[in-house]
């Protein structure tokens, strides 16, 4: 990386707020050529609106906005892309029908005699994602693709434009590891072009390896500006939750799992047996106490949101029982299950989750409505005394039971979720990435939230792809891949060591037993959800990644 | 323990990009392959029907593949599927416009109208000016004040039948395209019809797979915001839409009155929901996103070819029949779509 002092992007004093509510105040942001800027803070910072406000999506209240060396204001995306700021947003905003192809020249085709030359752009495309490690029939349409290639694509596009500054707003959130070496060497070559790229992130490691520059918002202000070097993850945490530093090295920044007892024995609160799933679940059987968090571990489309998804009978007809507390659930359907006692709190709160444009009372209180009315009406009171108990209980921030749950932050809108299965007083709670996308201090009091309720006798199934909150958090680890288990960690094994051995015991063909935990083959010497180190290159033509449809966070939407 | 090692600890999930499946490389192969029917059966599935239809009717009857009735079945409605046409353009985008077939009279009673007042050049440019008028406010209603194209169309469909009522006062009045004039000679004999009609057509394909235009307006009803966010032209597109769909709406009726010789009040009624029908069974979905104006003609070849079986052997049971197998067959190539969908999506 070349660091230069050239400003390309200056933003002074920004500010906008949305219906009286200050989402950024003041935001001052320089971006110099040729540098990775971070910009980081928990959820409802302000990071979304300052991206969009500098790409044209919203217009600023106040402040002003100085792009190569002149004083810019863009009223759509479309100028300030003109102008030379790209962005690749969190989810992948492509068209999925459309082939790969004419989603990376989407409104710039090449054209002959004013139409557009087919040839031409499919025989470009081919060469431009060649460059990005995806070999793929570019007529093909995007959906085919897995997600990782489609977020390349979605990179490779917004790089193509001219671009003097790139925003990349949690590119890595579906990448999988490899995809995100070969993201960095895009970076790099970025930076050495003398790019700005602005990258987002909730993965500190991700920071360090990448960024040069940091900035952290916090409730709509820059709270720190400056090198990344030589600020250390501890200062980078506490500025971003606004905490005393010696509170964060107290308490750690997860203290997941900690001062809960499990109760194992007795009655299993559910207990699965012989699930199986046509190409997705194979055999599955585990038991969860009350009491008890039981994490599911495994890599990316190893089975797990698809076991928790079989057990609820969300796949629809498939082998295999389920008890809840010792009863045996007759149909399979999911609302069987929320009937006996089993939630899911869905992987994409957005999609499966949340009704967007219902209140906060009505999503709570959704799933309770029958057992909340008598003779078909509804008491408004009942639902705002349980609606009241619940902000409180779950430390729901909102303006109140009426507020829409899609004005709320991802950490807010997962509790109401929350709020929503433990209004129904259930036995089981089926999590599947609760803490995915939410910022730091949501996390937390999430993970706090489900240490209560186990303690409270529920049992807890906790699908996590965070390594550290899968460990942290969990009493006994069962190991998927493929779809079937392939071991399960209790005790002393229930540690990062124990999960890689399992992980990399061969499956296939021998299912069961435990591997002994044994160290990993390379020991990284800190610990943490940790992303790949620099030193790791791996082949760019290893992201070639085909058909991978099957994806586990399932397809683009 | 970074996740880079977890993943070279775990040699087989090498270069195979599908961690689910258990066999070899036979799967994705065969998995390709059925997607890629899967498409195919969607964007060409009403083809392979027509063709079987046709195929059959030919065996089984001497007079279908007579030149007498290929004419009859061309020539009588070819004008109609310019409803089509427009409306497919309007649904790949994800929109609907229920106001063609009231356009499509609107447009015939103008333009014979202007043929009877003024001549030719005004029964051309009138229907067109009005239609392009219609769908300028239907567009700007959907595109920038953010109306549902449903609601918008579907007043639209009321206001152009008003109009209609207004002109004509309440049908009293009937406008005659003078029997000398050139305006007739658009709409007389099987070529002709056929002629204008295929050449539209072959526009509109060149339109929706040639051009930025094309790629716009797919890429609109396959992901609305994305679009945007890509700095495509949404609001514009979405105008422009509606503009050609109810101009062609105009101009089909313009036509349609060439060949009747007059302009006919009461005629279009219901005619939107067969051109939707068309464009449906044509392989393009209903929300949007993906679609061909190929498919749009084999969807009117293949109503107008069963309309004409019935026609001639079933029309004791009335012409109720007809529509009962449209929409058995609408029903049909909806749920394949969609079962089609859902395979893929479990895939």
């Amino acid at each position: 990386m070349v660091p230069t002092d050239r400003t390309v992007l200056e933003t002074a004093g920004i500010g906008k707020s949305f219906a009286g509510v200050h989402a950024l105040r003041g935001v001052d942001l320089t971006l110099h050529a040729g540098q990775v800027h971070a910009l980081i803070g928990e959820n409802g910072a302000g990071k979304s609106t300052l991206i969009k406000v500098i790409t044209g999506v919203h217009r600023p209240d106040a402040g002003r906005l100085r792009f190569g060396g002149q004083e810019r204001e863009f009223r759509s995306p479309s100028e300030a892309q003109k102008a030379g700021i790209s962005t690749i947003y969190q989810e992948v905003n492509l068209v999925p029908m459309m082939s790969v192809a004419r989603n990376l020249f989407l409104g710039r085709e090449p054209r002959r005699f004013g139409l557009l030359d087919v040839r031409r752009m499919n025989r470009e495309a081919g060469r431009v994602l060649a460059e990005y490690g995806v070999e793929v029939d570019v007529t093909r349409p995007l959906q085919t693709l897995g997600l990782g290639a489609q977020q390349m694509v979605a990179l490779a596009r917004a790089v193509q434009v001219e671009a003097r500054v790139v925003i990349m707003d949690e590119p890595t959130s579906s990448l999988e590891p490899r995809e995100v070496e070969t993201l960095f060497s895009v970076i790099r070559g970025l930076t050495a072009r003398g790019i700005a790229v602005v990258y987002v992130s909730h993965r500190l490691d991700e920071l360090y390896a990448i960024c040069d520059r940091v900035t952290v918002l916090r409730d709509g202000r820059v709270v720190h500006s400056g090198e990344l070097a030589g600020l250390d993850r501890l200062e980078l945490v506490s500025l971003m939750l606004g905490r005393e530093q010696s509170v964060v090295r107290d308490k750690g920044t997860t203290a997941f799992g900690a001062g809960r007892r499990s109760r194992a024995g007795g009655t299993p609160a559910l207990r699965a047996r012989g699930l199986s799933v046509r190409h997705r679940v194979h055999d599955v059987s585990f038991d969860v106490h009350p009491g008890e968090v039981v994490g599911l571990g495994g890599l990316l489309g190893a089975g797990r949101s698809e076991t928790a998804k079989a057990v609820v009978g969300a796949l629809g007809a498939g082998a295999g029982s389920v008890e809840v507390a010792g009863r045996p659930l007759a149909r399979r359907s999911p609302a069987a299950a929320i009937r006996a006692g089993v939630v899911l709190l869905p992987e994409d709160r957005k999609v499966e989750g949340i009704v967007p444009n219902l209140s906060v009372r009505e999503n709570i209180v959704l799933a309770a409505l029958p057992t909340l009315s008598r003779a078909g009406i509804v008491s408004r009171a009942r639902q705002d005394e349980i609606v009241d108990r619940f902000v409180q209980r779950l430390r729901i921030k909102t303006s109140g039971p009426d507020q829409k749950v899609s004005d709320l932050s991802g950490g807010n809108q997962q509790k109401v979720l929350l709020a929503r299965w433990l209004c129904l007083d259930p036995e089981v709670l089926l999590l599947d990435e609760p803490t995915r996308g939410i910022d730091v201090g949501a996390k937390a009091e999430v993970q706090a939230l489900i240490d209560e309720l186990a303690s409270d006798g529920l049992g807890v199934l906790l699908i996590s792809s965070d390594p550290e909150e899968l460990i942290e958090g969990s009493d006994r680890v069962v190991v998927l891949k493929d779809g079937a288990v392939v071991g399960e960690l209790t005790g002393e094994q229930v540690s990062e060591e124990g999960l890689l051995a399992a992980l990399s015991h061969h499956p296939a063909d021998e299912c069961g037993p435990v591997p002994e935990p044994e160290p990993g083959p390379d020991p990284d010497p800190e610990p943490g959800p940790g992303i790949v180190p620099e030193s790791v290159p791996q082949p760019a033509s290893d992201t070639a990644t085909g058909t991978d449809s099957g994806d586990e966070k399932g397809t683009a939407r | 323990m970074s996740p880079t090692v977890l993943t070279s600890a775990v040699p087989d999930r090498g270069p195979e990009p599908e961690p689910r499946r258990t066999t070899g490389g036979a799967g994705s192969v065969g998995r390709e392959r059925r997607e890629r029917l899967a498409a195919q059966v969607q964007r060409r599935g009403a083809l392979v029907v027509l063709a079987l239809v046709a195929a059959v009717a030919s065996m089984v009857s001497a007079t279908f593949p007579t030149w007498s009735n290929v004419s009859a079945i061309l020539g009588n409605d070819a004008f109609v599927w310019l409803l089509a046409l427009g409306m497919t353009f309007v649904i790949i985008t994800g929109g609907i416009d229920l106001s063609v077939g009231s356009m499509y009279a609107l447009g015939g009673v103008l333009a014979a109208y202007g043929a009877q007042t003024h001549g030719t050049w005004l029964a051309i440019v009138l229907p067109l000016a009005v239609g392009a008028a219609w769908g300028t406010v239907q567009g700007l209603l959907v595109s920038r004040a953010g109306m549902a194209p449903f609601i918008v169309t579907l007043a639209g469909l009321l206001g152009a039948r008003g109009l209609l009522q207004l002109v004509t006062d309440e049908g009293a009045t009937t406008y005659l395209v003078p029997p000398g004039s050139a305006f007739r000679s658009l709409g007389a004999g099987t070529w002709t019809p056929v002629l204008i009609v295929a050449a539209l057509f072959g526009l509109g394909a060149v339109l929706l797979t040639r051009t930025r235009f094309g790629a716009d307006l797919t890429a609109i009803g396959g992901n609305e915001n994305a679009a945007r966010l890509m700095g495509l032209p949404v609001a514009r597109t979405k105008l422009l839409v509606h503009v050609l769909s109810a101009t062609l709406a105009a101009a089909a009726g313009a036509l349609g009155s060439a060949r009747l010789g007059s302009g006919v009040t009461t005629i279009g009624v219901g005619y939107e929901l067969t051109a939707i029908a068309a464009v449906v069974i044509g392989g393009t979905l209903l929300t949007g996103g993906s679609g061909s104006v190929g498919g749009t003609v084999t969807g009117v070849l293949l109503l107008a070819v069963i309309h004409n079986l019935i026609d001639q052997y079933a029309s004791q049971y009335g012409s109720a029949f007809t529509d009962t197998v449209n929409g058995a067959f609408l029903a049909v190539v909806v749920l394949v779509q969609a079962l089609l969908a859902r395979g893929r999506q479990e895939e």
